[in-house]
């Protein structure tokens, strides 16, 4: 018998297993999969912001050759709306959430109505057209603060002035003492304006029912199937659980966006159900543009306190967060958990205080989008420090260095309710990108430069942020709204030919878990890489799971693969010693292999020992036979990766462009499973803050029409339009989960559109600017150059 | 409907279509060549390109009925037998993909670039793809792919 031991792979960047089916298209997405005898889907959608539906008729639809049925909302009334499975913790919320289709009264721009249901997409969307509904428009509300205001137009009953919920945290009298009494006191008002996820796939759902059985299955592009089945069938249909299979299929991306409940996974169902034929919806991009999630739109006022030499004393904060016309899943817990709790960032603040309402507007959903009120706050506090040392005229990298939380603080409690930051060590990460970006040159070259007539300026972002959503000791039904303890699952069998499959109720969508939790098995339990295989995605075969999102699969799924890995050598062990003859206290298991303490040579592999669990001829008293354990997982806390991003910027001050000559990013996510994933996940987010610095709005008119409807409008950057990315980084290890790992999928977001803000304030302070609002636009930069 | 004869990857289809029908649902739903994807509805971003006459255009944009006569290649096609193009393989060794949506139209659009333009500057490539709209990797690792098949792709022909 071989005693080769296997090389160490977790660490490793090697090549993701997801990839040879992707390059070659051979990829299955939703619209991919085809059903004999599917129906496709057209829905009609209200041009109208806010309208009461007095009409419908679907006469001259139904007329078309190849069209079977439409239904509209009030076809449904015996499914309920969808849920709202996150109030805002300990606060009244005005929960109103969509019905499968609108009944009554539309509230934002691309509700849908009727759903046409033909035999080819081409027929549906030709009947779709002819589908007669009639309106009374009713007066618009699209701003957040103006929705609170006395005669605005109300949206919904239960809701006065608009408002979902009032909430705070923090300690407001203290803070306003440490206002009062303070040195140096800036107020600015900060915009972080509405965005669209995009991600390149729109979604869809695709329904079939057995008629004998009772049983829907439903393709989903969704990055929570679990909990899209709990909620679908405890919720709005009113079925058991063990009723409904939720798959998701390869899916092109979510950034968030796909986390939620929609309305077409509750219209496909009840239409199969209806018609005894598969059923199809997929979203073309206006749809999504208009109907699917947003994220961020937060009007806040910000106030930062502190003394004349840099010492911050306080923080407050007033934010107005757009929900939009209904709540979707999560949306309060966005604006309030995820952003008040972790606003104070890296800095020790000894008073803070944030007040946050959540408002009903004419427009579509806001719920969580990468980095899901954790941008918003480090946007906040990260814009309030740079111009908190500029005000008192200090280095803004000093400023951060003399108010970060210093490494023997930890476990650290911020004040604002959050749990106590896990671990950190800001100073290495900041003095490293300092480093990297030349700081102690720059200065001298951007002094030079504005004695040219040219514009440099430097930007930086030192962010921590909290994931690894979420513990049930800090979401649990006492706590923050939620209700449930965001727990993640793993199933991990050794097969008789000690091949090992772990099943997983995380949902991968890019992230590559494939092959990082390969990478985890195979060190663990000391078997060939390729010899593992991890399963995803259909809650039939999978354990319960919440899914892939907040940063979370690294840090909560993988740590349930390792505790049903520790679960499978503690049986292979015990089995071992039977095999072996021995004590069980005197074997070990290392490299595959178990054996007696100093005879490694006379060790059984785990192929053995499988291959003996599975013909269950010999095994000890008591013992059940296979290989095969489940663990589900809460963990104890949050974790808190962190990190310091700069960017470097010319400013063209007579057109008002940006140039992103250099961006940097250190970051700290714990240890590193594969490190060139990492990177990839960095990047993305950078990206997609480097966008929403310079590029992205989403724009509502005062009707509630989307004028940022397509990606004509909506500016998504192209290659060109994105920075070369630096990277490099630290390693400080969680001690909240046995990986060491903190999540790494968001961080690059929660860091970049600040850092990009801070650099183009920094280049056009000679012109006054002390503050801009997002994005800087060659327009508004122009306009804060030439104009006064 | 009309009767068009269409080459894809090699293999000749004769089908009626209507004369609306985009090349994209063409050969996604009749012809089962689903790893052309379709990303938007206004041109921008490029998932679903393919090479027509070996020229790359965006099928969403081009009718089926264009296509009557012509060659046309798809992501299916780009590799030879179990050999990958070099393109695929640096989007597997440079990590230049995460979801994998936007894939095959960048993989076919950076190959009709790299036949312009064999040895191209990072800036050339990301200009070159500007018709390539992707929202996971932030082009970083696309470049590097890119890089990586133009070196390889050079390499072979210098031989």
């Amino acid at each position: 018998m071989t005693t080769e031991i296997k090389e160490r792979i977790v660490g490793r960047s090697i090549k993701r297993r997801e990839d040879p089916k992707l390059i070659t298209g051979k990829g299955s997405y939703i619209d991919d999969i085809k059903l004999a005898g599917m129906l496709h889907v057209a829905l009609v959608r209200s041009p109208y912001a806010h309208a009461t539906i007095t009409s419908i008729d679907a006469s001259a639809a139904l007329a078309v050759p190849g069209v079977v049925a439409v239904f509209i909302g009030n076809d449904m009334l015996d499914i309920n709306p969808l849920p709202c499975a996150w109030a805002a913790g300990r606060v009244k919320n005005n929960l109103n959430t969509p019905r499968a289709l609108a009944v009554g009264t539309v509230r934002h721009v691309g509700e849908a109505v009727a759903m046409v249901l033909a035999e080819d997409r081409y027929i549906a969307r030709d009947a779709a057209d002819l589908v007669e509904v009639e309106y009374a428009a009713l007066p618009v509300v699209v701003d957040a603060k103006k929705a609170t205001e006395p005669g605005a137009p109300q949206l919904h009953e239960n809701a006065p002035n608009n408002i979902v919920m009032e909430w705070d945290c923090g300690d407001k009298a203290k803070t306003d003492v440490a206002f009062a009494s303070a040195e140096v006191t800036i107020a600015e008002p900060i915009i972080n304006q509405r965005l669209i996820p995009t991600p390149m796939e729109t979604r869809g759902s695709i329904t079939r029912y057995d008629e004998a059985t009772g049983e829907f299955t439903v393709w989903m592009t969704s990055q929570a199937p679990h909990v899209m089945r709990l909620l679908l069938t405890a919720f709005v249909f009113g079925i058991p659980e063990t009723k409904l299979r939720c798959i998701s299929p390869n899916i092109g991306g979510g950034f968030g966006q796909k986390i939620f409940c929609y309305n077409d996974m509750a219209f496909t169902m009840w239409a199969a159900r209806k018609l005894g034929r598969p059923v199809k919806f997929v979203e073309d991009r206006s749809e999504n543009y208009k109907a699917s999630t947003h994220g961020r739109d937060h009007i806040t006022d910000a106030e930062l306190a502190g003394t004349k030499d840099g010492t911050i004393t306080g923080l407050r904060v007033k934010t107005y967060a757009n929900l939009g016309g209904y709540l979707s899943t999560i949306a309060p817990g966005i604006p309030t958990t995820l952003y008040g709790r972790i606003l104070s960032g890296v800095y020790k603040i000894p008073a803070a205080y944030c007040h946050v309402t959540g408002v009903y507007t004419n427009t579509a959903m806001v719920d969580a989008y990468r980095g899901a009120g954790r941008p918003e706050a480090s946007y906040l506090i990260e814009r309030m420090i740079d111009r908190y040392a500029a005000e008192i005229g200090l280095d803004p990298a000093d400023v951060r260095r003399k108010n970060f939380i210093q490494p023997e603080d930890f476990p650290y409690d911020n004040g604002l309710g959050m749990l106590p930051y896990d671990s950190g060590n800001y100073e290495p990460a900041l003095d490293k990108a300092l480093a990297i970006a030349g700081y102690a040159d720059f200065r001298k070259a951007q002094a030079e430069a504005r004695q040219n007539g040219r514009y440099l300026g430097l930007g930086i972002s030192s962010y921590v942020e909290v994931c690894g959503v979420a513990p049930s000791a800090w979401v649990g039904l006492a706590g923050e709204g939620w209700g449930a303890g965001l727990f993640e699952s793993a199933n991990v069998r050794v097969h008789l030919t000690g091949k090992v499959a772990v099943t997983t109720g995380s949902l991968p969508h890019g992230q590559g878990l494939e092959t990082t939790f390969a990478q985890v098995v195979s060190d663990e339990l000391g078997v060939p890489y390729d010899d593992v295989e991890i399963q995803w995605g259909d809650t039939q075969g999978t354990p319960f799971g919440y899914g892939t999102y907040g940063s979370r699969s690294l840090t909560v799924g993988g740590t349930a693969i390792k505790k049903s890995l520790d679960k499978i050598k503690e049986k292979a062990k015990k089995l071992a010693a039977h095999m072996l003859e021995a004590n069980e206290a005197d074997i070990v298991f290392e490299d595959g292999k178990a054996y007696v303490k100093g005879s490694p040579d006379k060790a059984k592999t785990l192929g053995e020992i499988a291959l003996q669990a599975s013909l269950a001829y010999s095994l000890p008293a008591g013992m059940e036979p296979f290989l095969d354990e489940t663990s589900y997982y809460d963990p104890p806390n949050c974790t808190f990766p962190f990190g310091t991003h700069i960017s470097i910027v010319e400013v063209d001050t007579e057109t008002g462009r940006i140039d992103l000559k250099r961006y940097i990013a250190v970051d700290d996510c714990g240890n590193q499973i594969n490190p060139l994933i990492v990177q990839g996940q960095i990047h993305g987010g950078i990206v997609q803050g480097v966008a929403q610095a310079l590029y992205e709005r989403a724009v509502y008119d005062e009707d509630g029409q989307l004028l940022s409807g397509t990606l004509m409008d909506y500016a998504i950057p192209t290659a060109e339009m994105s920075p070369h990315i630096e990277t490099d980084h630290t390693v400080t290890p969680s001690p909240v989960n046995p990986l060491g790992v903190k999540g790494a999928g968001e961080a690059g977001t929660i860091a970049s559109a600040q850092c990009v803000m801070n650099a183009v304030i920094d280049a056009l302070a000679p012109f006054g600017v002390k503050h801009m609002q997002m994005p800087a636009s060659p327009e508004r930069v122009w306009k804060a150059i030439h104009q006064k | 409907m009309t009767t068009i004869s269409v080459t894809v990857n090699g293999k000749q289809y004769t089908r009626d279509v209507e004369p609306r029908m985009l090349l994209v649902h063409f050969l996604r739903e009749q012809l089962n060549l689903t790893g052309t994807h379709i990303g938007c509805d206004t041109s921008q971003c490029g998932a679903c390109v393919v090479h027509l006459n070996g020229v790359s255009v965006k099928s969403c944009t081009t009718l089926a009925v264009q296509a009557d006569g012509a060659t046309v290649t798809t992501i299916e096609g780009l590799a030879n037998g179990a050999t990958l193009h070099p393109l695929q393989e640096g989007f597997w060794e440079k990590h230049g993909l995460q979801c994998g949506y936007c894939t095959p139209g960048m993989i076919m659009a950076a190959a009709d670039l790299l036949k312009h333009n064999p040895n191209p500057s990072d800036a050339e490539i990301r200009h070159g793809l500007e018709g390539n709209l992707c929202r996971c990797t932030g082009y970083e690792n696309i470049v590097k792919a890119v890089r990586y098949a133009a070196d390889k792709m050079s390499v072979t022909t210098a031989d």
